[in-house]
């Protein structure tokens, strides 16, 4: 066991230590990870919806830039969106109009791409409430609208979805979702699926009781509501709910898995990407942290946080369930993005989902059934020993559990985890997935947490470093049947933006000083990189404009949880400050500054 | 003959110091109507606004009041949103900027009364008394407060040098610049 342990951690460590761009065999004639059928769309001028497609791949069949010729792109326009705020969010196009949300207070800006320089042609200020800001843990940040059927939907701080007419930016509903009072507030892109918008609560390091709803793209009507904890009738688990793993099976284990009560308050939010199989017809989307954060006060598995969910879209009834992190000791929320790819797998196709886990491996599932085909390290690891596969379930390293009132130190990957919200993207043309990710560690001391509603409700003291090798950020491309890594690129800061693939043969993302980079998919080599204003925590997208030239568009500007030392003014003296982040990030003051902006590129 | 040195010298020791004085019932904390609590630093006449006044200064210079303020300050779960000082979803509350001004009185109304930003009011949740105390001990995180008096090592996790060792600064009037009002810096 133990020596099983310090093998992996070692591998792990010797993935990190090799030189800045590390090649091993590609895919060598095995069949490779292909995108679903309908996540394909070979005339691809839009982008209408972050994540790309429904199965989340953020791949576009556009290939007029290339790795020929990206090292003449240029800045074609920029556009102010008055913001400060971290900028996590993703431009989207469609039919002419480019539309950007921006961090609170929410303003949703549409430019008009027919006309030179892309002018402003409607903006909609939704106004939330200002106090929101206090109850929302990493910044102000929203990841984006979505858009459908000539509507735009987006949600707002102060726990809003809002749907616009997307020509006239006329407001169609508004509905109130949440209770900040409560500390539930909104970040999350919503996900339209067929005349449904799916959104979630944020709000884990506040207590908040997580859920995700189904409202009715017509009116925003609540059509379902389906909570994280609770008993089954509120989590929408029924006949139709097959797990994979016994452990995941039973009557109302979001109560039995608690202590009496505590799943009321017990976190479980929703605020990442969520994916959609139209012939599966299920939707996929990973359930946040258990509160508080000190696992001394909850004891038990408590279900379902830091689960995946598989649900009918028409009636929220959970298909099956699987808990990355059964008990979570380090705030590892499970809503990292869940990527639909087909697969051969011991010889036999299966319909598959992808997902880096914030506790350092990427999982490869089975998206009909919930079985994890294999769960390999992305970062070193001390924490755990990863999967056992016959139960499913993580084998932990007691020796780095958080008893209350000790300092454990050295403790590997960190609260934001290996990789925390920023989304990869799979190529339909390498079959690789590139995962923008943190190398960090951290000291650790649960201390009692306290539960006043409307304040935080976590009780740690918590302070993160570079981890091995002293880089905070990569990005690398993964093999997913391999299980490993194929290159990588290490960054200073960690890389807290979304990447983007291209039939270009291209991968573009962001770093936090605020170089935004083409890489060759391949073999990971750094094409062209331009400096934008601030540092980069967008997600990329690309688009054909109106005058038949591709277009890369980008937020550039600084936040989230790893840059609230810059958007926050946080002082750097204090290691516990942004819950243990600004440790990290402490010369990140003097690599960038805030400020939000867009840059679009193209080729002259 | 050495151990009557010894027991000597202790005495002397011992009634050198003079213990603190504690007050179990402190006298009324004044109303928010007889506190002048400016937020700016121009007045129409005459010259400057009159700045907050000395009222309360006798939490700040006083040890168990500011230990109190410690305790409190992380059960009412500021440390939630401002952390031990260095700031999270709230401003940092050891550096030399204050949005709402940095006297006393002015964090006794931000905590009593809340800030549009984000920042909830506490207006009947925590004891007037207490209030006080939490606001000498934010002001012990810039070290505004005697240095004898400040509190010492944590007994958790050391986030930051303690209160009594951090350099005193120079007190900031305040200033009233919401965050978006902020150029970039
Ligand atoms: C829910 C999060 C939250 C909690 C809990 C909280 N604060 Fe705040 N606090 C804020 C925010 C956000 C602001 C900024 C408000 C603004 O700019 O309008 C703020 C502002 C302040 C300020 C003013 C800073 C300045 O520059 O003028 C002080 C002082 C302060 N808080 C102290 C406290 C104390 C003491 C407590 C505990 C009793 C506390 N806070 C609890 C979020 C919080």
């Amino acid at each position: 066991m133990r020596s099983s342990f310090l093998q992996c951690c070692f591998l792990a460590a010797v993935l990190t230590l090799s030189p800045s761009i590390s090649r091993s065999q590609p895919q060598d004639g095995r069949p490779r990870p292909a995108a679903p059928a309908f996540a394909v769309s070979p005339n691809d001028a839009d982008w209408a919806t972050p994540a790309k497609n429904t199965a989340g791949t953020r791949y576009s069949e556009l290939s007029e830039i290339n790795t020929q010729n990206v090292n003449r792109l240029q800045v074609a326009f920029t556009f102010s969106t008055g913001v400060n705020k971290g900028h996590e969010g993703a431009p989207l196009v469609v039919g002419g109009l480019m539309f950007i949300v921006s961090p609170y207070p929410n303003i949703v800006y549409a430019l008009d791409l027919t006309r030179p320089g892309g002018p402003l042609k409607w903006q909609y200020n939704p106004k939330p409430d200002a106090s929101a800001q206090g109850v929302a843990c990493c910044d102000v940040v929203n990841r984006g609208p979505t858009y459908s059927n000539g509507r735009l939907f987006f949600t707002t701080l102060d726990a809003h979805v809002v749907a616009l007419d997307a020509g006239t930016g006329r407001e169609i509903w508004n509905v109130k979702l949440g209770e900040i009072n409560r500390g539930e507030t909104m970040t999350m892109a919503p996900l339209v699926v067929k005349d449904k918008v799916i959104a979630g609560i944020s709000g884990g390091e506040y207590g908040v009781r997580g859920w995700v709803q189904a409202l009715d793209a017509a009116d925003g009507k609540t059509v379902w509501k389906a909570y994280s904890t609770g008993p089954d009738q509120d989590v929408k688990i029924g006949a139709d709910f097959k797990p994979f793993y016994e452990e995941d099976r039973g009557k109302d284990l979001g109560v039995s898995t608690w202590p009496p009560n505590a799943w009321e308050i017990g976190g479980g939010t929703v605020w990442g990407f969520a994916s959609y199989d139209p012939d599966l017809d299920l939707i996929f989307y990973g359930t946040a942290n258990p509160g508080p954060w000190n696992p001394n006060q909850r004891p038990g598995d408590n279900k379902w946080t830091n689960t995946v969910f598989a649900r009918d879209p028409d009636t929220g009834q959970a298909r099956w369930a699987y808990q990355w992190n059964p008990h979570d000791l380090h705030d590892w929320d499970g809503i990292n993005e869940n990527i639909l790819v087909e697969v051969v797998w011991h010889g036999k196709p299966r319909k598959a989902l992808v997902h880096p886990d914030r506790n350092g491996l990427v999982y490869l599932l089975d998206r009909t059934t919930g079985e994890v085909l294999s769960a390999n390290f992305y970062h070193p690891v001390n924490t755990h020993r990863g999967v056992d596969l016959k139960t499913g379930r993580i084998r932990i390293n007691e020796q780095k559990y958080p008893h209350e009132g000790k300092v454990i130190r050295n403790v590997c990957p960190t609260a934001p985890g290996a990789k925390d919200w920023s989304p990869s993207s799979f190529s339909h043309q390498t079959g690789l997935l590139y995962i923008p990710h943190n190398n960090l560690c951290m000291d650790w001391e649960s201390t009692e947490a306290n539960y006043i509603a409307g304040t935080p409700y976590v009780g740690a003291e918590v302070r993160m470093y570079a981890g091995p090798g002293g880089h905070r950020g990569e990005l690398s491309a993964w093999d997913i049947l391999a299980g490993k890594e194929v290159w990588t690129i290490k960054e200073r800061f960690p890389v807290w933006g979304g990447t983007m693939t291209t039939a270009g043969g291209l991968v573009f993302y962001g770093n936090m000083e605020g170089w935004f980079k083409a890489v060759d998919a391949k073999t990971g080599a750094v094409l062209w990189q331009f400096k934008t204003s601030s540092g980069i925590i967008g997600q990329p997208t690309t688009y054909r404009g109106p005058d038949g030239k591709q277009y890369i568009a980008v937020l550039s500007g600084v936040g989230g949880w790893a840059g609230s030392i810059v958007s926050g003014d946080l002082d750097p003296r204090d290691s516990t400050a942004a819950l243990g982040f600004v440790n990290a990030m402490a010369d990140l003051k003097q690599a960038t500054t805030k400020g939000g902006n867009l840059y679009v590129f193209a080729l002259p | 003959m050495r151990r009557l040195v010894a027991i000597a010298a202790a005495i002397a020791v011992l009634s050198a110091c003079e213990r603190e004085d504690r007050e179990f019932r402190p006298p009324p904390v004044g109303t928010e109507a007889e506190a002048p609590v400016t937020l700016s630093s121009i007045a129409p006449g005459t010259g400057p606004a009159e700045r907050p006044g000395e009222m309360g200064q006798a939490y700040e210079e006083n040890a168990y009041h500011l230990s109190e303020g410690k305790r409190l300050f992380t059960w009412f779960n500021c440390k939630g949103c401002h952390a031990n000082g260095g700031g999270g979803s709230g401003p940092a509350l050891m550096d030399d900027s204050w949005i709402y001004g940095g006297a006393l009185l002015n964090v006794v109304q931000t905590i009593r009364e809340g800030r549009p930003n984000g920042m909830p009011s506490f207006r009947g949740k925590i004891p007037e008394e207490q209030i006080m105390q939490i606001a000498a001990y934010v002001r012990s995180m810039e070290r505004q407060v005697p240095q004898d008096a400040a509190p010492g090592r944590n007994d958790d996790l050391m986030p930051r040098p303690s209160e009594h060792r951090l350099p005193a600064r120079p007190a900031v009037p305040g200033g009233t610049v919401p965050p978006s009002g902020q150029a970039p810096q």
